[in-house]
C-alpha cells in the first residue's frame, strides 16, 4: 500500500464568535491516494467548504482555528510549515477551483496577466514563458483561439468559459492535488457535463488526485471513485461509490438518497427526511442526525458515534452498526 | 367555457438593449427575444413543467401570465377570456386566481413584517377578512395548511430556514384561494432532502384544491416527478412539449434527447452523462433566422438555418418544433 497523498486525521475547525463557538467541522477523518478522486457531498452548511480551505491552510485566524488534528500531503504536515513552503504547496502542489469563477477571478486583469502571474510566481518564468504557457494552457482546457482570448477579461467569457480559465489557471502549475469546490454547481446542465468531461481527462493526463466537493449526488456518481457524506460537521459515511449507493450504512446516506427525485421513475410523492439540519450553535447532544433520524435509540442522543470500518473500505459512524452483527 | 385553465397563444415579449434616444438614433439598438412566440396550454388540476437552460425565457414567460410585465404580442387566456384586455379592476380581481412562488425564500418575503402581517395582507389586499380575528384565524389555518405550528405567527423571516420560508411563501400563495399557481423554480435554493418536502408539500394542496400548476425549473429530475406534462424551452422558443413519460422516455427534439443525456444521474451503474451538443447555449439577442438550435445540432441542415421550425403535432398531446423527425 503506497503512501496516500493527502491524510487528514481527526481534524476539526471551530470560529470563536461573539455568540459562541461553531465548530464547522469536528473530527474527520479521511484518506485519498494517489490519482483517486474523492467526492464529499453533504447539504448547505455541512462543512464540506470549510474542509477544502482547511487542508489549503485558508482558515481565516481569528475567528478560525484547527481545534483538534492534522492535515498531511505527501506525509508532511502542512500546519507545522513555515508560510513560505505552505506557499509553495498551494501554488506547486495543490491546486484549487471555485463555484462562481467570476468571484475568484480578477476583474481588472486580462486572464493572460493572471494565469502569467501565477506562474511566473511559482515557476519563476519570465514573461514571455509565462504567455506561450498560458495560451498552450487555455488550449489545453478547450477555450477557442486561444492567442486571442488570452488578452480578455473575465467579463468577456460565459459562465461555462470562465470555469475553463479557472481550471487552466488551477492546472498551469502542473499540481499534482486538485480541489474542486462546487465547480458546476453555477452551470446550466449541458454545460456542467462539459467541465466535467474536462476535469476528469485532466486528472487522467496529469496523473492527480481530486478532492472534489458538491451537493449533487448525480455529479458525484460519475466524476469520483471515492465518497465522503457529510452532515453536520462530521463525514458520518465513506466508501466506494459503488458501495455508497447500492449499500449506503448510515441512515442519513439512506435517506439522502431516497429523497432525489429520480429520471427513470416516477413516483407520487418523494421520502423526504423529517425536520431541517440542526442549529449549528447549538447542536444536540450525541449523534447530530439524531433529531431527524427514524432509528434514533437512546444512545444516539447520549453519545456520538464511532466513525468505524464495517467492511474494507467502507466507513460510517452510527450506532446501529454497534451491535455485533449476527 | 373552455377545456383549458389557460392557453396561451404566440406570446412574444422583446426587450430593447441600447434603448436611449443616441442608440435609436443611430440605430445601434438590439432586441433581446426573450419570449419569441410560444404557445401552450393548460388543464384544469393537471401540472405543466417548463423546462430550459437558463435565459431561455421561462421565468419570462411566468412573469407575462401574471402580467407582471406586459407582452410584446400574443394572448392569455384565462378560462377562454382574454386576459389582456381585463381593464385593471378586474385584473386585480383576477390576480387572486393566479398567484406566483418565487426562487428564493430570503429575497421574496419582507424581512420587516412579521409572519402574520406577511400572510394578512393580502386578504386584506381582496377584503377577504377584515377583523383582526378573522385574519389571525385564516393565518393559522394557512400556517397549519403547509405544515407549520401555530407558535410561528409573530416571528420575522429571519428566524427561519429556506425550507420554512419556501412553505410560508405557498402559504402567502394560497391566502386567495387561487386556481393557477406559478412556481418559478420554487426548490431549487433548497438542499435535497428539504426540496423533497416541499415538493410532497406541493403536491398535497395540489390534491387537497384542485390546484393547477405552472411549475417553472431547470432540474429535469424534479420536473419529472411533479409535471404532468412538459414544456421544452429553448431560447425563446418550446422545441418539444408533451405527457411527461412520453417526453422522458421517448424524446422527439434533438435539444430535448441533450438535455436528458447531460444529466448524471444518482447511480453510478447509469450511463454517465454525455454530450451531443456542441458549443454553448445562443443568445437572444437579435438571433439569426432559422432554428434556434441550428449551430449546436448534430442533425442540423442547409433548412434548419433557413426556416424556422414549427411545432408540429406527431402524437395526442405531443407537439416537436424539428425539420428532421
Amino acid at each position: 500500500m503506497t503512501q496516500p497523498v493527502l491524510e487528514i486525521d481527526n481534524l476539526s475547525v471551530q470560529f470563536n464568535l461573539k455568540r459562541g463557538v461553531l465548530r464547522a467541522i469536528d473530527q474527520i477523518s479521511f484518506e485519498i491516494g494517489k490519482g483517486e478522486t474523492f467526492g464529499l457531498v453533504g447539504e448547505s452548511g455541512s462543512g464540506k467548504s470549510v474542509t477544502a480551505r482547511a487542508i489549503m491552510r485558508l482558515i481565516p485566524s481569528p475567528p478560525g482555528e484547527i481545534a483538534t488534528g492534522t492535515v498531511r500531503f505527501q506525509g508532511r504536515d502542512l500546519y507545522q510549515m513555515p508560510d513560505k513552503e505552505i506557499r509553495e504547496i498551494r501554488g506547486q502542489n495543490i491546486a484549487m477551483v471555485f463555484q462562481e469563477p467570476m468571484n475568484a477571478l480578477n476583474p481588472v486583469f486580462t486572464v493572460g496577466s493572471q494565469i502569467g502571474d501565477a506562474l511566473r510566481t511559482n515557476m519563476g518564468m519570465s514573461k514571455q514563458e509565462a504567455r506561450e504557457r498560458t495560451i498552450e494552457m487555455l488550449q489545453l482546457v478547450g477555450i477557442p483561439s486561444p492567442n486571442d482570448r488570452v488578452d480578455n477579461y473575465v467579463h468577456e467569457f460565459s459562465g461555462g468559459m470562465r470555469q475553463r480559465v479557472m481550471l487552466a489557471m488551477a492546472l498551469s502549475c502542473d499540481p499534482t492535488f486538485l480541489i474542486a469546490d462546487e465547480p458546476t454547481t453555477a452551470l446550466d446542465v449541458t454545460i456542467q457535463a462539459v467541465i466535467l468531461e474536462l476535469i476528469t481527462s485532466m486528472i487522467e493526463r496529469f496523473d492527480m488526485s481530486l478532492l472534489f466537493i458538491t451537493h449533487n449526488l448525480g455529479v458525484v456518481a460519475h466524476a469520483c471513485d471515492k465518497i465522503g457524506v457529510m452532515y453536520a460537521s462530521h463525514i458520518v459515511e465513506v466508501g466506494t461509490k459503488e458501495e455508497i449507493f447500492a449499500n449506503p450504512q448510515h441512515p442519513y446516506t439512506v435517506g439522502l438518497l431516497r429523497s432525489i427525485p429520480r429520471l427513470d421513475v416516477q413516483s407520487k410523492f418523494l421520502t423526504p427526511i423529517d425536520g431541517t439540519v440542526c442549529n449549528m450553535m447549538e447542536p444536540p447532544p450525541g449523534c447530530k442526525f439524531n433529531p431527524r433520524c427514524s432509528h434514533a435509540m437512546d444512545i444516539c442522543r447520549e453519545r456520538i458515534p464511532e466513525f468505524k470500518e464495517l467492511s474494507p473500505g467502507h466507513f460510517a459512524a452510527c450506532h446501529l452498526h454497534d451491535q455485533p452483527t449476527v | 367555457m373552455s377545456e383549458y385553465l389557460l392557453e396561451v397563444k404566440n406570446l412574444v415579449k422583446y426587450f430593447t438593449l441600447n434603448g436611449d434616444f443616441v442608440s435609436r438614433v443611430a440605430g445601434k439598438t438590439q432586441t433581446v427575444k426573450a419570449v419569441d412566440g410560444i404557445d401552450f396550454y393548460i388543464r384544469p388540476g393537471e401540472t405543466l413543467g417548463l423546462v430550459g437552460e437558463s435565459g431561455c425565457g421561462k421565468s419570462t414567460t411566468g412573469r407575462l401570465i401574471t402580467r407582471l410585465i406586459e407582452p410584446t404580442d400574443g394572448e392569455i387566456k384565462l378560462h377562454g377570456e382574454d386576459l389582456l384586455a381585463f381593464p385593471p379592476k378586474r385584473m386585480r380581481e383576477t390576480r387572486k386566481n393566479v398567484q406566483l412562488v418565487f426562487q428564493d425564500p430570503y429575497a421574496s418575503l419582507n424581512p420587516r413584517k412579521t409572519i402574520m402581517d406577511i400572510l394578512s395582507r393580502p386578504l386584506e389586499v381582496h377584503n377577504l377578512a377584515t377583523t383582526w380575528y378573522e385574519k389571525r384565524e385564516r393565518v393559522l389555518e394557512l400556517l397549519n395548511l403547509v405544515g407549520m405550528g401555530s407558535e410561528h405567527i409573530d416571528r420575522y423571516p429571519h428566524e427561519f430556514s429556506g425550507g420554512q420560508r419556501q412553505r410560508i411563501a405557498i402559504a402567502r400563495s394560497l391566502t386567495v384561494n387561487p386556481e393557477l399557481l406559478i412556481g418559478d423554480e420554487p426548490v431549487s435554493a433548497l438542499d435535497v432532502s428539504i426540496q423533497a418536502q416541499i415538493l410532497n408539500l406541493l403536491r398535497e394542496l395540489q390534491e387537497k384544491f384542485s390546484l393547477t400548476y405552472l411549475f417553472i425549473a431547470h432540474d429535469l429530475a424534479v420536473i419529472r416527478h411533479i409535471s404532468d406534462r412538459v414544456a421544452v424551452m429553448y431560447v425563446g422558443k418550446i422545441v418539444e412539449t408533451g405527457p411527461v413519460t412520453t417526453i422522458f422516455n421517448d424524446p422527439q427534439h434533438p435539444y430535448t434527447k441533450a438535455l436528458l443525456a447531460a444529466v448524471p444521474e444518482a447511480d453510478p451503474k447509469k450511463p454517465p452523462p454525455r454530450l451531443i451538443l456542441k458549443g454553448e447555449i445562443a443568445t437572444p439577442i437579435d438571433p439569426p433566422p432559422g432554428c434556434r438550435l441550428q449551430g449546436r445540432c448534430p442533425i442540423a441542415t442547409s433548412i434548419c438555418g433557413e426556416v424556422e421550425p414549427k411545432l408540429e403535432t406527431v402524437d395526442t398531446d405531443h407537439q416537436v418544433a424539428c425539420h428532421h423527425l
